[in-house]
């Protein structure tokens, strides 16, 4: 018994040592810090009051929110056709078609970013395709706004979006579709009635997770705007890493109401997904 | 005539979609001059060779590489072993686990930055120990999720008792018997970290910035000097990631197989 002890605590007290002082004193001090006043000292809600009153944090909250729910929305969408598409190839082209599209996922990011610079940037492929063909997007589409932040965007989500979404498929048995169509329903009618309402939990769960992946993705903005971009990754990101200006209080009050944000989605995803559930039974 | 349906449509514009920037990437980096062109107006290697001769370039692949190899290796040397004893002789902890993974998972790099920051800076630790230290946690999903994998489908708590059985200790036990067993696993969840962290740019940035450029910060600084430059380096960094993808590949492959044929 005595050298079970020793050996479960010579593998386990290092690992736990390591998540405490890497992830939970630092989570912990970010949210004490939320309530500090600035430079150390008393609890203060003024941070708080700061963000809520100042309409550019507001703007920025604003920004995230859009931008992940509209690139997970049409990332999913795009993605639950391509994932069934995938699930009608043999076999063997099916593992080649998953690994192809995991390795672009890796393509994220500050790479991520210069590719479409190369596509759209001001000196861009399609920008100049467009000029010789005589249109000239100028005003309506620049890369480095809304627009073209949400096209990049996209592009991280629909990888992903792929590979959660694609062995939901496993569940819908061959034998359903069979059995539906026996009795007479039109395959339009079998998605309608039986396959989408079975993927829809899966769905739902893996929307959150590409909602909440944009509201915490960082690199590809900052690669395609610097700071000038007004989105909550960013703003924190400046906070606390500027020199000369930084605040890292006020940064820890806009990075726990992220996390809030992110909790939330998880949250009504949750709640979402067992009422579906329940709905089913 | 064949009508085209709505998914394989959607799955081709898919891949059209994921191909396009990288293809554009590796023609940018092959080209002479392409500024008002369609096409690039010759092909040349140029580039590459003026990448791979700046000192500057080979110190940050140098770099990232390092940081994220022995990253990875602490990673395994911690995370493996402990997460073998809570499944083998605490299970119950795994929910404990769990929770945690879920955490690490969830907590986005920019927040854990803001956190890191308040907690470490200014205590004369550099910063990059700081920033392995996270990379080590943020590792842990993957890790946990590959270790666990392999010593459930080797069904290590039987393995273990009859090695003890048989008058093993019990770290003998684990080297001779877990480990060889496991290996495949973790050599696949390791390269999948590596290349996790050979991509990192959050953490890095915010809490080292410039005093130990990485790949992905060297790419960063050389966006708004030279586009064929950063071309190349995106080329290579999507080089490296296919061949490490290949090997993930290759090797889970393998371990499928030897499971089929006992």
């Amino acid at each position: 018994m005595k050298r079970f002890v020793s050996m479960f605590w010579i593998t386990t007290i290092p690992f736990f040592a390591m998540i405490a002082l890497f992830l939970l004193v630092p989570l912990l001090s970010m949210i004490g810090g939320s309530f500090q006043a600035e430079g150390g000292g008393g609890f203060t809600m003024s941070h708080y009051r700061e963000i809520f009153a100042n309409p550019y944090y507001l703007q920025a909250f604003e920004n995230s929110v859009l931008i992940s729910f509209l690139s997970a929305l049409i990332g999913i969408v795009v993605a639950v056709f391509a994932a069934y598409a995938i699930t009608r190839f043999p076999q063997s082209l099916q593992q080649r078609v998953l690994v192809i599209t995991n390795l672009t996922s890796n393509f994220a990011g500050i790479p991520l970013a210069f590719a479409f610079i190369v596509l759209l940037g001001n000196s861009g492929l399609f920008v100049l395709l467009a000029k010789q063909l005589g249109i000239d997007f100028g005003q309506s589409f620049t890369l480095y706004s809304w627009s073209g932040l949400t096209l990049v965007y996209i592009y991280f989500q629909l990888p992903l979006a792929v590979m959660l979404l694609y062995p939901l498929y496993n569940a819908i048995q061959k034998q359903w579709m069979e059995a539906a169509e026996l009795l007479g329903a039109s395959p339009w009618k079998f998605w309608l009635r039986i396959g989408f309402p079975v993927l829809l939990p899966g769905i739902v769960g893996t929307f959150s997770i590409l909602f909440a992946n944009a509201m915490g993705a960082y690199a590809s903005a900052y690669a395609l705007t610097g700071s000038s971009y007004n989105l909550v990754p960013i703003r924190i990101g400046a906070l606390v890493s500027g020199d000369i200006f930084a605040r890292p209080e006020l940064g820890s009050a806009l990075a726990v109401l992220l996390g809030l944000t992110l909790a939330a989605a998880l949250l009504v995803n949750e709640w979402l997904t067992r009422k579906i559930r329940r709905d089913l039974s | 005539m064949k009508r085209i349906s709505l998914p394989s449509l959607s799955f081709a514009l898919v891949m059209l979609y994921l191909f396009l920037p990288v293809a554009a990437t590796i023609l940018y980096s092959l080209a002479t001059e392409w500024n008002s062109t369609v096409l690039p107006e010759g092909l040349t290697g140029k580039w590459f060779a003026e990448l791979y001769a700046d000192p500057r370039f080979l110190q940050a692949f140098g770099r990232s590489f390092l940081l994220s190899f022995l990253t990875t290796v602490v990673a395994v040397v911690v995370i493996v072993p402990a997460v073998f004893s809570i499944i083998v002789y605490a299970p119950r902890m795994e929910r404990l686990v769990q929770i945690l993974v879920m955490l690490t998972y969830a907590v986005p790099g920019v927040i854990m930055a803001v956190g890191l920051i308040r907690t470490y800076s200014g205590n004369g630790i550099p910063m990059v120990i700081i920033t392995a230290g996270a990379y080590l946690v943020g590792l842990l999903p993957y890790l946990y999720q590959g270790t666990r994998n392999s010593l459930l489908a080797m069904q290590a708590r039987s393995l273990m008792e009859a090695a003890e059985l048989l008058g093993a200790s019990h770290w003998q036990a684990f080297v001779r018997i877990i480990v060889p067993n496991i290996m495949s696993g973790i050599f696949v969840s390791s390269l999948l970290s590596f290349s996790i962290l050979f991509g990192e740019f959050v953490l890095i940035n915010i809490l080292v910035g410039g005093r130990y450029e990485t790949l992905q910060m060297y790419l960063y600084a050389k966006l708004s000097s030279s586009g064929h430059v950063a071309s190349a380096i995106t080329v290579t960094y999507f080089v490296l990631m296919a061949i490490i993808t290949g090997l993930v590949v290759k090797f889970t492959r393998r371990s499928f197989a030897r499971k089929e044929v006992p």
